[in-house]
């Protein structure tokens, strides 16, 4: 085991790596730096000394030392709109984000896997069709035109919820969360279901083909025989062995329910780092897209880092099999 | 004689049996049949557009945001409305599918070349040019295809090559993967020795005998590869990091509605919403029941 994760973790560092060179070769190979580093309205002299300072008269490599050595530290550069440290911004939005993704990912769950179930035990009715129908429909609505329809009907037709910001934050449990208050989570259902909706439809295909590969098998069979009820079998027994492959995508979903938070966020001005991101884009705030993107990456690396883990925790076949 | 009862019967061919799956199914024939339509309306889209929405002569800024069914200026009709610079809707839909259409397909066949070259070599040298490849493809893949087209980008700017250039490189991966995964059950077979003993070039090998084998799960990720390269496009030309405004795909004319539809002014971005929406269904139908009758054992 320890020579599993020590593994995964030299890998992951690589991955980092990689992924660093490409940022620099991005921002500072690519694009000119000067533009990207240094504010559009300075003057000759200041650009002057900003590029002294900031060491772009220096070669490549002894560039890339001072990025990768500031960046250790903590340090990605400041933003020139809000003059704050970039990073700092982004953990400070970090929390709208990941409450929005939770909530998301707890939706798609507690819709998809009575839908994939309810779907998978009854093949070929007309059951089975059409939430199979209404998956693939749920994959093709385009997630932008999709929350504006939301917003669209419930807070321009029917006025129940609100469509933009996010509401009053509270505390529970010691954290601070919309689910707190009642004006909270009134504005948390539309982004929360409009972020779900894809992930609802991966969750009921993947238990749909779960239930269908297991019902047949033996043990299936002989709980039968032992007399247990129908209702027992499926939810106790089938829906045991079906957990892992879902546990092991939905985790790693989990990474790209924070990529698609950018255009969720966008469409309901949510206060997250996704909205930060885009409006970042949008103002040449340019600091701010490269702490984003290496806070993301780092992310993705830790995420798939602890589902590699837990995958191998869950199912011994895999550990075994790279350890060889 | 020998020849007649070498031929195979039609529905045998690859063609044949993914037209005649299609057939079996109702729901598949109707969403063939819808993009097909959709297909020949981009075809022929300037000659079947009431007007060129990009063409000044023909606007009027007097007609902007009229709602569906208005009469115009000059006594036509607007069927589905006007949008702020007094363009008509239905030809601006026109105009944005053949955008969005081409955009989704060049980048799809140019991601499924790379994808097929790449893995067909990873299958068939195998060792360190399979691992190296394979490596590739797992860092890819271990990203959301909107996060990394949003950050190159971001970097590189906008531009309709500059998209495409993005789609390609998020989707060349998966066609990697499967190809080789295909190519790999292909290889152990006794043609491709036989073909060997022949002593066949290995290029002739790989693309001649070995790549026709492996082209229903290409068939089938191709076809659904498209419906996520268009609507990817089209989120991020809304987020406004795609597209340029001189060439707007579906995606910009939803954009250019989501700040009027508060106001009630939902026909701007609905429509072309709902066309954006049929085109990616339809796509997907197709290419789910393709994969049912082709069976490429697909992982989703």
């Amino acid at each position: 085991m320890t020579v599993f994760i020590i593994r995964r973790l030299s890998q992951s560092l690589l991955v980092l790596f990689i992924t660093s060179i490409i940022v620099f070769a991005g921002i500072y190979a690519i694009g000119n730096p000067v533009d990207i580093l240094i504010a559009g309205d300075a003057s000759p002299a200041e650009r002057e000394q900003a590029i002294r300072a900031l060491g772009l008269d220096r070669s490549l490599i002894e560039q890339y030392g001072t990025f990768i050595w500031n960046a250790l530290h903590g340090d990605l550069g400041r933003s020139f709109v809000f003059n704050q440290p970039s990073i700092d911004l982004i953990l400070n939005r970090m929390p709208a984000t990941l409450e929005l993704a939770f909530v998301a990912l707890a939706l798609s769950l507690v819709l998809g896997i009575p839908l994939g179930l309810w779907a998978g035990l009854k093949p070929g009715t007309a059951v089975d069709e059409t939430v199979m129908t209404g998956s693939i429909l749920g994959f093709s609505l385009p997630n932008f035109w999709q929350g504006m329809m939301l917003i669209m009907i419930f807070s321009v037709w029917l006025g129940w919820l609100p469509s933009t910001g996010r509401g009053e934050v509270g505390s529970l449990f010691g954290i601070r969360t919309s689910l707190a208050t009642w004006s909270g989570v009134m504005h948390l259902i539309l982004p929360a279901l409009n972020l779900a909706l894809f992930k609802i439809s991966l969750v009921i295909r993947l238990t749909r083909s779960g239930v269908r590969e297991t019902m047949p098998l033996d043990f299936v069979k002989f709980a039968r025989a032992k007399g247990l009820s129908e209702r027992r079998i499926v939810s106790v027994h089938v829906l045991k062995n079906i957990m892992i492959p879902i546990v092991t995508v939905v985790g790693v979903e989990f990474g790209s329910l924070i990529a698609f938070a950018i255009v969720t966020e966008t469409i309901f001005a949510w206060p997250g780092m996704g909205k930060l991101l885009i409006d970042s884009i949008m103002r040449l705030d340019r600091p701010v897209v490269v702490a984003y993107l290496l806070v993301v990456v780092t992310l993705f690396i830790v995420i798939n880092f602890v589902v590699d883990i837990l995958y191998s925790l869950l199912d011994p076949r895999i550990r075994l099999g790279s350890a060889s | 004689m020998t020849a007649a009862i070498l031929r195979r019967p039609a529905s045998d061919t690859l063609l044949g049996r993914a037209l005649n799956g299609l057939l079996k199914s109702p729901k598949a024939t109707v969403a063939a049949v819808v993009l097909v339509l959709l297909l020949l309306a981009a075809a022929v889209g300037p000659w079947l557009a009431p007007q060129n929405p990009y063409d000044l002569m023909q606007i009027s800024i007097m007609d902007a945001r009229l709602p569906p069914g208005s009469e115009s200026m000059d006594g036509g009709i607007y069927w589905l409305g006007t949008d702020g610079q007094g363009r008509d809707m239905l030809s601006a839909m026109i105009y944005g599918l053949r955008t969005s259409l081409a955009v989704g397909v060049v980048s799809g066949v140019i991601a499924l070349g790379i994808g097929t070259a790449l893995g067909l070599m990873a299958a068939y040298f195998g060792g360190r040019v399979d691992t190296l490849i394979m490596r590739l493809v797992d860092l890819m893949l271990g990203f959301p295809t909107i996060l990394v087209a949003l950050m190159l980008l971001a970097t590189i700017g906008q531009g309709i090559g500059k998209v495409m250039f993005a789609l390609v490189l998020v989707q060349w991966a998966l066609f990697a993967r499967a190809v080789r995964g295909a190519a790999l059950v292909e290889k152990g077979k006794e043609y491709v020795e036989a073909a060997a003993c022949l002593d066949l070039s290995r290029t002739r090998i790989l693309f001649g005998h070995l790549l026709p084998n492996c082209l229903p799960p290409l068939i089938v990720i191709g076809t659904l590869q498209v419906a996520n390269a268009i609507s990817a496009e089209a989120t991020l030309s809304f987020l406004g990091i795609g597209l340029p405004i001189t060439e707007p795909s579906l995606g910009l004319l939803i954009a250019n509605g989501y700040e009027v539809l508060m106001s009630g002014q939902y026909w701007i971005s609905v429509y072309p919403g709902i066309l954006l929406v049929l085109l990616v269904f339809s796509i997907n139908i197709v290419g789910d029941r393709l994969r049912e009758v082709l069976n490429p054992r697909l992982e989703r």
